[in-house]
């Protein structure tokens, strides 16, 4: 690997651009494919183009024959509504198991930075906080507010996007009448179904370090489901 | 770089490129491998990446340390004639001292030096 595509590929990461790194086994030789453009040595077919492309909205790297492809995807995304005590742990796990996270509250004295340091932060109303963060299908969101004021302005907003997991706490009982708002805001059951709720994977958790474990391992399983 | 390694920590192959330029950048000679084929139970993924430098200093992994010694080793020779290789790895005998998977899997492992 030449100097200037490890830089091209750092800067492609600072800057959370995908790309695909390809590479000819026998040669060395490699170049970048980029969304709208190759960058390098190596000079490729159309056809491979493509393929690293595909590669990149699977999210897989793959070897094709002699060459192999490398898929460099921004890091997945986590946005978690309430700057609350769960949050804390969650904030920590996610970013070791590879997510960008963001705490979205609009309460001032939860989302501080003493509490949350090394995380993005975002004080609008969650529905104007998560439209304007944009989630795609790789992003998953979690609910922690308990507050049908904050978490269902982000749950319906969740509900209309590609979000490949959503998640709100709260017992069964609240988690009903969750629903049955949604319902009333126009949501069938089919798309309420989306929502895990009571949140997390059922292994008895009860400290909130416990309970963000459990959320970590429920949205890894629906990553993995895809 | 320090800070971006901090801000960017995901345990990723992302991780690997940035210490992979910092040691490049202090002058070591350094080598990265990359998982580009697995077969059965291999333990890390298509695209999993291992650096290492010429003190042996490793970040990443190719596998769950199974094999990491040998491409530890093969990336030495590497550094040095600057041929990329590909290297197969199987099941390992564990009564012999061969290297290999003990997970009954099989891997491939792309080896290149960092000009």
């Amino acid at each position: 690997m030449n100097k200037k595509i490890l830089n091209e590929i750092l800067i492609a990461i600072e800057n959370k651009k995908p790309i695909a790194l390809v590479s000819e086994l026998k040669t060395g030789n490699q170049c970048i494919v980029y969304e709208d453009r190759v960058s390098g040595l190596l000079s490729i077919t159309d056809d491979i183009a493509e393929l690293a492309r595909a590669s990149l909205s699977d999210d897989s790297s793959r070897r094709n024959g002699e060459v192999f492809i490398q898929v460099f995807n921004p890091p997945k995304r986590l946005i978690i509504v309430g700057a609350v005590h769960i949050a804390q742990p969650l904030v920590e796990i996610g970013k070791t198991a590879g997510f960008s996270v963001t705490i979205v509250d609009p309460r001032g004295a939860f989302a501080t930075g003493s509490r949350f340091p090394n995380v993005d932060l975002n004080e609008d109303w969650p529905d104007e906080a998560l439209i304007s963060l944009g989630v795609d299908n790789r992003t998953a969101v979690v609910t922690l507010t308990h507050d049908p004021k904050l978490d269902d302005p982000a749950l319906e907003v969740a509900l209309r996007s590609n979000a490949f997991y959503i998640g709100s706490l709260g017992s069964k009982n609240t988690h009903l009448k969750r629903k049955e708002r949604l319902k009333d805001s126009g949501f069938d059951e089919h798309q309420i179904s989306r929502i895990h709720g009571p949140i997390g994977l059922d292994i008895g958790s009860k400290s909130p370090a416990e309970i963000a474990i459990s959320i970590m391992a429920e949205i890894t399983k629906a990553l993995h489901a895809k | 770089m320090n800070d971006t390694l901090k801000h960017t920590k995901n345990y990723g192959h992302d991780d690997v490129l940035i210490q992979v330029s910092k040691w490049r950048n202090e002058g070591k000679e350094v080598a990265i491998a990359t998982v580009i084929n697995t077969w059965g139970s291999s333990p890390r993924p298509v695209g999993s990446q291992l650096g290492v430098d010429e003190d042996g200093n490793m970040i990443g992994s190719v596998s769950g340390g199974c094999i990491e010694g040998a491409v530890v080793h093969n990336a030495k020779e590497v550094m040095n004639d600057n041929k990329p290789r590909v290297l197969s790895f199987g099941v390992s005998d564990e009564m012999a001292w061969e290297v290999g998977l003990a997970c009954g899997g099989k891997v491939e492992v792309y080896l290149e030096r960092v000009e």
